[in-house]
């Protein structure tokens, strides 16, 4: 037997009295209340269940603003006339349901269809019938009221957005909030219905934007009219959301783009700020902000060229020979090469069993490592690539930012591939070959960049090395203009590149620019000097077999990726752009005359007509 | 061990309320959830299978001599605790808290049989008796660990209610177990001063209730709405209530948490004070039942162990039904067998079967 443990048990029989005493005490006050509440108030409050009736009105927080760096509206809201239902009501006096239902030009079916979710449904609570409706219908709704009890009208703020399409991915929409953002955000500030960021600046400063939402109790009548206000709680608007980008310069990005698909970013290489952002097809966000219907989903998302997707940082593609900047910048670094090397190109360059050739069919003839950058000779990296090898390639490849995500403030951004030979080893199970280095030189093959990742590349080389994180808001204030947050130059990191070699590549990519025989000649500028790379990305490798010139014969999704990155003023960079079109052929043709108007725009310059450029449009294609 | 005697000194007067209060409970349950049609299973049949499982739970425990709980006594805390942290790390969120635990197809809250395993472990310290003048707070060392660990993991889930019924529990069992007044009255000052510190850990809306308690127009909209709705509710019910079925205020969903927290408020409209008579001085009977359960006990253990239960019960009891009517702040503490929640009807159930155990088993050593 366990033992018994029973000393001092006294001291439990001396405390009894006590709690005994202290229990009857608490029940006690509980019965008294009881008493009070049921008996004394107990009339007063059955009248107030009775008439039944204060009620919860939320008044829903004007979302906060986008605007351009200048001020000028990009997001901002408008009011809306929306018709509730409250059931309760409604199933007391039937008769109103057919009146509302001529009044908004309304199909049984859809009354029907709204009415069905009801029975599960708390019955006072309000049921939207109808958003966004006209103003004669409102007028008529509103001078009816006393004959349609049951029916609410109400304003609430909707999400406008004034240039449509405009910078759509950097902007972003809003939409209503389901059931995972509800579980994931505090739930007491989003409730079913609620509207929340879904994507881009909308998404990313939604604590900003969101604003507090406000309400009021109100007594109603028993027809559901309101017939006393007790107390409210105002809304507070959100705060105004400054982007970086200029409205005009998106405006005339977006012109320059016309219907050909791909991303254009521009961006202060000084300061990380970007001036411009668009990816082609756009969407319009306002469909989003009334409720995107299932068709216009489908359409949006099984569109082939994907217009819900950021392509300037969703969008992965081999950089084509603008990538021969890293390559040249690996084999000075390296001392593989000089600035004197020579090589000679004949057009084909044979290695192993196969044959690399030039884009150029006749070759360029002997030429030094800056007339290889101005004539985009890939002869001439292939045996670079050849010399540095490919993790040396590779090494200042990711100097440069490349293969992971630069950090900018928007979702889902992409890092890209840097192969290596470790990388090829741990993807493939297979070691690298040499002559995939040849293919990595001219920036084809595995390697993966977005137009984000080019654009940061170009303006480290324009800087002088320094790496910087890309910024869409410049600030943030609140209604009263005050400032709440200014986001300043970031530092990302630092290019472990001299001096020397970043000034022989700078003076180069002018040259690809300014000088005879250049393929960038079509973005080149009297008033300004620019400095860029074209490139050409294959998509696939039977492009090959269609003879120069015949691309346009080639099936669209076949054709090549057209690539420009350029910074200007050469002497002083104070806009670097970076200019990706879906097939569309020679980075020379198809991108760099694109990124030309936008620096002529950012220098406010006459709009000069297109110069047919005595250097070559077309540009390296590798095999 | 299971000796025919125990039948006949089996509680039938414990089981009879608890089984009465039980029945109550499902009847309002029915009443309050059963508006308009849903596709789930109803919650007062869910409330019948978790009250089967309980009463199952209440018999096997009554029935197993308690003091070989004193052995299991620290172990039970132990793993208590142990799904506790598992809660922080892998529980299921619900409206903001992290209070729950999947198992198969059952979700269950750990913090529930915290309390238990609290009241089965400091039964086992205080087992031990104190000198003549009572426990001083050099003795307190390792209760108050006890209790500290599980109440800042609770209070990170967070569930404020549990927390405070945890401290309510302890503090009651310390004085019934004679602390030394000087170390009551120290225990009280620091605890005093502490509370700016408490402040400081509350979540927003916890800070809100309370704020909206003493002043309810601060959030007309929030915890002020939900109060003046409960208490018209209790009010609106008058002398014999609107009568089953009919409270407008639950039906209409007025009522907020209708059937978890604010259970009273519904059972207040449809049976009024009548009802609300009968059923809390059910309550108050279980309680004085329980406490002289605790005092009969023939030894500390039993002793310790049954009053623990017992004060689990007053403090929940005592502070819903407060809470609903508006003389307390709303903490989200439900009430015994009649709010709606699997987890809490089998800790509570299980604490009676602990009580039977005692009561049954005071002539037998």
């Amino acid at each position: 037997m366990i033992e018994l443990n029973t000393q001092r048990m006294e001291d439990f029989k001396e405390r009894y009295r006590y709690l005994r005493f202290f229990v009857g005490g608490a029940f006690f006050l509980i019965f008294v209340y009881l008493w009070y509440l049921q008996v004394i108030k107990g009339t007063d409050f059955r009248q107030l269940s009775e008439n039944n009736r204060i009620r919860i009105r939320e008044m829903v927080a004007d979302r906060g603003m986008l605007l351009d760096r200048k001020g000028r509206i990009l997001a901002a809201n408008r009011p809306s006339f929306e018709v509730f239902l409250v059931p309760e009501d409604i199933q007391k006096n039937p008769e109103t349901l057919e009146m509302v239902r001529e009044i908004l030009n309304l199909s049984p079916e859809e009354i029907g269809e709204k009415m069905k979710g009801l029975k599960r449904r708390l019955a006072f609570r309000p049921i939207k019938l109808k958003s966004d409706i006209d103003w004669d219908k409102l007028v008529l709704l509103e001078s009816n009221r006393i004959h349609l009890p049951g029916v609410m009208l109400d304003v609430r703020p909707r999400r406008a957005y004034p240039y449509g399409t405009l910078a759509s991915h950097l902007i972003g929409y809003i939409g209503e909030v389901d059931e995972n953002e509800l579980k994931q955000v505090s739930s007491r500030s989003y409730r079913m219905g609620s509207v929340i960021g879904k994507y881009g600046v909308e998404y990313e400063w939604e604590e900003q934007l969101k604003g507090v939402d406000g309400g009021r109790q109100i007594e109603v009548d028993a027809m559901g009219r309101e017939i006393k206000h007790i107390r409210s709680v105002e809304s507070f608007p959100g705060n105004n959301v400054f982007l970086t980008i200029d409205y005009d310069l998106q405006k005339v990005a977006e012109e320059a783009f016309q219907d050909k698909n791909g991303s254009l970013i521009a961006m202060n290489p000084k300061t990380g700020q970007i001036l411009a952002m668009l990816s082609k097809p756009s969407f319009d966000p306002s469909i989003f902000a009334r409720n995107i219907t299932m068709e216009e989903w489908k359409a949006l998302v099984e569109h082939p060229f994907h217009p819900l997707q950021n392509k300037g940082l969703q969008g992965q593609y081999p950089p084509g020979s603008v990538f021969k900047i890293v390559t040249a910048i690996a084999g000075l670094e390296t001392g593989a090469i000089t600035p004197q090397t020579q090589i000679h190109c004949t057009g084909v360059f044979p290695y192993g069993n196969r044959d690399f050739r030039c884009w150029k069919e006749k070759g360029h003839g002997t030429v030094n490592l800056h007339r290889a950058i101005v004539e985009s000779c890939d002869t001439y990296f292939y045996q670079v690539g050849l010399k540095v090898g490919v993790d040396a390639i590779a090494h200042y490849a990711e100097e440069l930012g490349l293969g992971r995500k630069t950090g900018i403030s928007l979702p889902h951004e992409k890092s890209g591939i840097v192969p290596s030979s470790s990388w090829k080893k741990k993807r493939f199970g297979v070691a690298w070959y040499s002559g995939e280095t040849l293919s990595f030189a001219v920036g084809q093959g595995y390697l993966n960049t977005t137009p984000l990742q080019i654009l940061t590349l170009i303006s480290t080389v324009a800087n002088g090395g320094t790496l910087l994180l890309p910024q869409v808001v410049e600030r943030v204030e609140n209604i009263y203009g005050k400032r709440l947050k200014e986001y300043s130059t970031k530092q990302t990191g630092k290019a472990n590149i001299s001096e020397n070699t970043l000034r022989i590549i700078q003076e180069a990519l002018l040259g690809a620019v300014n000088e005879p025989g250049c393929t960038g000649g079509a973005s080149a500028l009297k008033q300004v000097r620019v400095a860029g790379k074209t490139g050409t990305a294959q998509v696939v490798r039977m492009a090959v077999d269609f003879k120069k010139g015949d691309m346009n014969r080639m099936p669209i999704k076949f054709r090549d990726h057209a690539w420009f990155a350029a910074y200007a003023p050469f002497e002083d960079p104070q806009i670097a752009v970076v200019v990706l079109v879906e097939h569309g052929g020679y980075g020379g043709a198809a991108a760099a005359p694109i990124a030309k108007k936008v620096i002529e725009k950012y220098f406010n310059l006459e709009a000069s007509p297109p110069v047919k450029a005595e250097g070559n449009l077309a540009d390296s294609i590798y095999d | 061990m299971i000796d025919r005697r125990l039948f006949i000194h089996f509680d039938w007067v414990l089981l009879g309320m608890v089984l009465l209060i039980s029945a109550i409970g499902i009847l309002n349950l029915y009443s309050v959830t059963s508006n308009g049609e849903t596709m789930t299973t109803p919650l007062y049949l869910k409330q019948i299978l978790w009250l089967a499982i309980g009463l199952t739970a209440m018999l096997v425990i009554a029935f197993v001599e308690y003091r070989y709980y004193i052995d299991l006594a620290y172990i039970a805390y132990i793993s208590a605790v142990v799904l506790l942290i598992l809660v922080l790390g892998y529980g299921i969120i619900t409206s903001g808290a992290q209070r729950w635990v999947r198992v198969g197809t059952l979700t269950f809250q750990p913090s529930e049989f915290v309390k238990i395993s609290l009241i089965l472990a400091l039964a086992k310290f205080f087992q031990r008796p104190s000198d003549r003048q009572g426990y001083s707070l050099k003795h307190l060392g390792l209760p108050f660990f006890l209790l500290c660990f599980p109440m800042v993991l609770i209070l990170k889930q967070p569930d404020l209610g549990t927390a405070i019924i945890l401290l309510l529990i302890f503090l009651s069992i310390l004085i019934f177990v004679k602390i030394r007044l000087s170390s009551l009255i120290t225990l009280g000052a620091v605890g005093a001063s502490a509370l700016p510190l408490v402040w400081m850990f509350l979540k927003d809306y916890q800070k809100r209730r309370i704020i909206t308690f003493f002043n309810p127009d601060l959030d007309p909209l929030g915890a002020g709405y939900q109060l003046i709705q409960s208490r018209i509710a209790i009010g609106s019910g008058g002398i014999f209530g609107k009568g089953f079925m009919k409270g407008t205020q639950s039906k209409l969903g007025f009522l907020p948490e209708q059937h978890t927290d604010f259970i009273f408020s519904a059972l207040g409209e449809e049976w009024g004070l009548v009802g609300c008579f009968v059923v809390v001085g059910l309550y108050f009977l279980l309680i004085l039942w329980g406490l002289r359960i605790a005092i009969e006990a023939k030894d500390r253990f039993g002793a310790i162990l049954s009053f623990g239960v017992v004060a689990m019960l007053f403090w929940h009891t005592f502070i819903n039904i407060a809470m609903v009517m508006g003389l307390m702040p709303v903490v989200g503490i439900p009430l015994p067998l009649l709010s709606y929640g699997g987890s809490f009807l089998l800790s509570t159930l299980i604490g009676i079967g602990l009580l039977l155990n005692v009561s049954m088993r005071r002539y037998l050593f």
